[in-house]
């Protein structure tokens, strides 16, 4: 796991699991319930904020959140 | 081209004749007979010979699917019945059902009416917070739930003595089950056959279902088992539900329609109906309608808009052609979904206005009605309905004239109070009239027009949030000295929660503070109720006896005209 796989992935579960659910690089966050469309925008303002980026509405989609491996490769979009 | 008959008919033949009478005719019901909407959903389908038509066919991550005859959803409802009286659950007690959309909800729910008990269900992404607020206000003895929400309930059952029983559905054996908390299992637990359901009557309460007003806590809205006549005959006319559909309410029960119309009226017809436990997605939701051939189709406006935005060329990838009839609710459905509908479907989407506290539709679009795309339609068979002036109370009779929405009391689903707080209920009834707290104007022909709530409540997404209980949640926050909480205009959800504040001395704004006071509302709330923008400012308009302005904010969001301001103080 890379270091924004790593940052992304903690940043998931200490905001959005309160149980003992595993969640991988590759578990479906949007599809899979865990992240629903509001929750979303509070974790894209997480990316941008940390990566200081500015990620489009347009390319904030739920495929493109769905994952943490998906999240990583839009981010990478955007970091100089 | 085949042709579809619909159930209403024709809507002008409908009005001559009272539709609560046939509802009770049709359900074999007379004034004073034992009613019991769970009993209705199960045991009589099953005797009118389709115990083993599907009732249920549920779908979950990874295309997951289980499927229930109303046979079985019988004997679930039975078995969950009967744990339920083991741990001493009464004629109307409090039971919540706090779980994401999995079949334990649906058959729960039909467990806790069988036995007399009030069904109260939570939204599943509820925080500890607004968790802790609805089930006090309740006096809830037992919550019925999963694991993965279990934690939130453990944080807060110290402040709620009454609350005797954490049910879980999907305990893990290998882990020590903490405080109050029961395991059960309903795939494990030996069906139970005969069971006397108890002996509701019209006026037995049947469900609590929690809803934000502007001031104050949420008010828990309280109906009765006879809500059923109306739920009946409003989803065969309005949803047209007919034997053979296969039905598909997007609602999830935590709201009222998605027990109104997503447990109550489609069982109690008979009708087999699909649920998806997945979030959302375009592509899913079309690969859903195709795979099971979805008829009838009860979604919402934001859901709506968010698949605009997934865009037509989607749709063509799937066959939809099932589709026969689409109805919508929540919010006012905007003109442009209509006329997408109409362009990618085949079919408009009908818009359907009502409440929580209505407890099922009131004025909607008919099925071969002419709709006028924009307009929420007219009043239901049965349903009077007006707008009145809102200082005199008086209906208006010129068309076009903008009031209060107003329907006459005493409609079967009408709420019956809002939990220990008579008060309140007394004072949503004005000259005679029921108000719903929303402005509209009724044209020519009798379309209502929405044009706006008569409050402060947001409405994001179809679901109604209190701004004071945002702004209480962010007094809570550490930086946080006063806040003003209003709605933004959003092309998907219509409105979505904005808050002014001031920061305490030593806090500097910044992006990662307001990072932090979203995820803090998030959790303590609801992602609903979360800010979707947070301004920060050095003080907030307030009147010289010190009340915030909220619509003077508001006005700016939305760019509308303040208004008078006189009363504003200056600095």
């Amino acid at each position: 796991m890379n270091e924004m796989q790593k940052i992304i992935l903690d940043y998931v579960i200490a905001e959005y699991i309160d149980d003992d659910t595993e969640v991988t690089v590759d578990t479906p966050l949007i599809s899979g319930g865990i992240v629903d469309s509001f929750s979303m925008v509070s974790l894209k303002r997480f990316l941008e904020t940390k990566y200081k980026i500015s990620i489009p509405d347009d390319k904030a989609t739920p495929e493109a959140f769905d994952s943490v491996n998906k999240i990583c490769t839009l981010v990478q979009v955007f970091v100089k | 081209m085949s042709h579809h008959t619909t159930n209403i008919g024709s809507y002008e033949e409908r009005l001559k004749n009272s539709s609560w009478e046939l509802s009770k005719k049709e359900l074999g019901y007379k004034d004073g007979d034992v009613i019991n909407i769970a009993w209705y959903c199960t045991d009589r389908i099953c005797e009118m010979g389709k115990a083993n038509k599907t009732a249920l066919i549920w779908e979950g991550l990874g295309g997951h699917e289980k499927k229930y005859t109303f046979n079985e959803i019988r004997l679930a409802s039975n078995t969950i019945g009967t744990y339920l009286k083991s741990l001493d659950i009464k004629p109307e007690d409090r039971v919540c059902l706090f779980m994401d959309k999995i079949p334990e909800l649906y058959l729960g729910f039909l467990g806790v009416l069988k036995i007399g008990a009030i069904a109260q269900p939570l939204f599943s992404a509820f925080g500890d917070e607004s968790l802790f607020v609805r089930l006090d206000n309740a006096g809830t003895k037992a919550v019925i739930t999963q694991k993965k929400h279990a934690t939130k309930l453990q944080k807060i059952i110290d402040r709620l003595p009454n609350l005797k029983h954490i049910i879980i559905v999907d305990h893990d054996p290998t882990k020590p089950l903490r405080p109050r908390e029961v395991a059960f299992s309903l795939e494990a637990a030996k069906p139970v056959d005969k069971f006397d359901t108890y002996p509701t009557k019209a006026e037995s309460p049947s469900l609590l279902h929690y809803t934000s007003g502007t001031t104050g806590q949420p008010k828990g809205v309280k109906h009765v088992h006879s809500s059923l006549i109306a739920q009946y005959i409003t989803a065969k006319w309005t949803l047209d539900l007919q034997d053979n559909d296969i039905y598909w309410c997007t609602a999830d029960p935590g709201w009222v329609t998605g027990t109104s119309y997503g447990i109550i009226a489609p069982w109690s017809l008979g009708i087999t109906q699909c649920v998806m436990d997945v979030g959302f997605s375009a592509e899913k939701w079309y690969e859903f309608i195709q795979k099971h051939k979805v008829t009838k189709w009860y979604s919402a406006p934001t859901a709506i808009r968010s698949l605009m935005k997934a865009g037509d060329e989607l749709v063509k990838k799937f066959d939809l052609s099932s589709l026969v009839h689409l109805t919508s609710v929540g919010e006012p459905l905007n003109s442009e979904a209509v006329v997408w509908s109409q362009k990618v479907f085949g079919k408009p989407f009908h818009d359907t206005f009502w409440q929580t506290e209505t407890g099922a539709i009131m004025i909607a679009n008919y099925p071969g009605m002419k709709i006028k795309p924009g307009s929420m339609g007219k009043a239901f068979p049965g349903i009077t309905a007006t707008v009145v002036d809102p200082e005199t109370f008086e209906p208006y009779k010129e068309p076009g004239k903008i009031g209060l929405i107003a329907f006459k009391p005493g409609w079967p689903s009408m709420m019956r109070t809002y939990w220990n707080n008579e008060e309140t209920y007394k004072g949503k009834f004005k000259n005679g009239w029921y108000l719903s707290g929303d402005r509209s104007s009724i044209d020519k022909e009798g379309y209502f027009w929405f044009v706006g709530r008569d409050d402060d409540v947001i409405n994001t997404a179809g679901h109604l949030v209190s701004p004071f209980e945002v702004e209480s949640a962010l007094l809570e926050h550490p930086a946080v000295a006063e806040s003003a909480v209003v709605s933004k205009p959003d092309e998907v959800n219509m409105e979505v929660v904005k808050a002014f504040i001031t920061l305490k001395p030593g806090y500097q704004p910044s992006k990662e503070l307001e990072l932090d006071i979203m995820n803090f509302i998030r959790k303590k709330l609801s992602p609903l109720a979360m800010p979707q923008d947070v301004e920060y400012v050095d003080s907030l308009p307030k009147t010289r006896s010190g009340k915030i302005m909220r619509r003077v904010l508001h006005a700016k969001e939305w760019g509308e005209d303040i208004g008078d301001i006189s009363t504003l103080e200056n600095d």
